[in-house]
C-alpha cells in the first residue's frame, strides 16, 4: 500500500484532509492542500512569491493553476472515490478564463465519467468570487492497478 | 551576437524575469526563431510520489507553459503582451527519477490574435517522450509585454 493511501485511511478516521498533501513533496512546496471546512471537498493554493508568471500585472504563472486544478483533481478521487490505487494521470486540458491575481486559489472537481478503468475529471479554479472562474480543465485518470502503469501521480 | 549571449538573454527574459519559473530552476538551452527550448533538473521538493521519485505533473506543465509562450515571444514583430488561452498535456509515460527533463517547444502558426504551439518533453531523446503538450496564446492582452523585442534578436542571428 502506498504512503498516501496509508495516509488517506488515516485521515479518513481523524477528519483532517489536510494531511493528504503532506505526502506529496510538490503539494508542500507549491502549499496546496485540500480542504473540507464547508462539506465540500475543495483545494486551496496559498498565494506566495513563487506563484508569480507576469510580474507586470501581477499575476499567477497559468502552469500553476493547471498543477493545482490537477492535484484537486486527484484528491477529489481520492476523498470522494472508493479507490484502491494512486489515480494515475493520461492527461489535462486546461482553459485559461481570467488572469490570476496574486491572492489564494481554490478549485473544486467533479467526476464527470468513472468507468471501470479510467475516469474523466471536471475542475474549476476562483479566486474571490465562485462564478468567475479563472482556469477550467478536464483531465483523464487510469484508476485501475495495472502491473504495466508504474506507480505516479 | 553569438548563441551563448543570445541564450543568456532568453535565460534573463524568460527564466529570471518569471518568479515562478526561477523557482523551478527552468534552464534555457535554445532559442530560434519559433523555438525554445528549457531544462529542468530533477529534485526533491518536485516529487509527486516520495516513493518512487517520479516529479509531479505540476512542475512539467509550468515548464511547458513556459516554454510554449517563449516560442511565442520568438515570432513576434513587436514585444506585445501575450497569454496562455488553453493548454493541453498528454503525459505519455513517467519522468525517470533523478534525470533532467528537456523541453522543446514549436510555435508553428501565429495569427493576428492567436499563437498556436506544440511541445514535448524527454529526457534527451526526443523520439521517447515523457509528455505532449498542445497550447494556444491569446495575443495582444492587457498590460505591457515584460521583455524587450525577442524577434529582432533571433532575426538578426538568422542573417549572419
Amino acid at each position: 500500500m502506498s504512503a498516501l493511501l496509508q495516509r488517506l485511511a488515516e485521515v479518513r478516521k481523524s477528519g483532517d484532509v489536510g494531511k493528504l498533501a503532506e505526502a506529496i513533496p510538490y503539494a508542500r512546496w507549491m502549499r496546496i492542500a485540500p480542504e473540507n471546512g464547508t462539506g465540500e471537498l475543495l483545494t486551496r493554493m496559498r498565494f506566495h512569491d513563487q506563484l508569480i508568471g507576469n510580474t507586470f500585472l501581477p499575476a499567477i504563472h497559468g502552469g500553476t493553476l493547471g498543477a493545482m486544478l490537477e492535484m484537486a483533481a486527484i484528491f477529489h478521487l481520492l476523498w470522494e472515490t472508493e479507490t484502491e490505487t494512486v489515480p494515475k494521470i493520461v492527461n489535462i486540458t486546461v482553459d485559461y478564463l481570467r488572469s490570476a491575481r496574486p491572492v489564494d486559489v481554490i478549485a473544486a472537481a467533479k467526476v464527470t465519467k468513472q468507468g471501470r478503468r479510467m475516469v474523466n475529471v471536471f475542475a474549476e479554479a476562483w479566486q474571490d468570487d465562485r462564478s468567475k472562474p479563472v482556469a477550467t480543465a478536464n483531465a483523464h485518470f487510469l484508476i485501475k492497478s495495472d502491473a504495466d502503469a508504474p506507480p505516479s501521480l | 551576437m553569438d548563441k551563448a549571449e543570445r541564450i543568456a538573454l532568453f535565460q534573463k527574459w524568460f527564466s529570471d524575469a518569471i518568479p515562478h519559473n526561477k523557482a523551478l530552476g527552468l534552464r534555457v538551452i535554445g532559442a530560434g526563431k519559433g523555438f525554445a527550448s528549457m531544462q529542468l533538473e530533477w529534485r526533491e521538493e518536485l516529487v509527486g510520489n516520495p516513493e518512487t521519485g517520479v516529479l509531479a505533473g505540476g512542475p512539467l506543465t509550468a515548464m511547458l507553459d513556459g516554454c510554449c509562450g517563449m516560442s511565442v515571444a520568438t515570432m513576434l514583430k513587436s514585444p506585445e503582451p501575450f497569454a496562455t488561452l488553453d493548454l493541453r498535456i498528454d503525459y505519455v509515460r513517467p519522468a525517470e527519477p533523478g534525470k533532467a527533463v528537456i523541453a522543446e517547444a514549436e510555435c508553428y502558426h501565429v495569427t493576428r490574435s492567436v499563437a498556436f504551439t506544440r511541445a514535448f518533453a524527454h529526457h534527451g531523446d526526443p523520439k521517447n517522450p515523457i509528455a505532449a503538450a498542445a497550447g494556444t496564446f491569446m495575443l495582444g492582452t492587457k498590460g505591457k509585454a515584460t521583455r524587450p523585442s525577442v524577434s529582432a534578436q533571433v532575426r538578426t542571428e538568422e542573417k549572419k
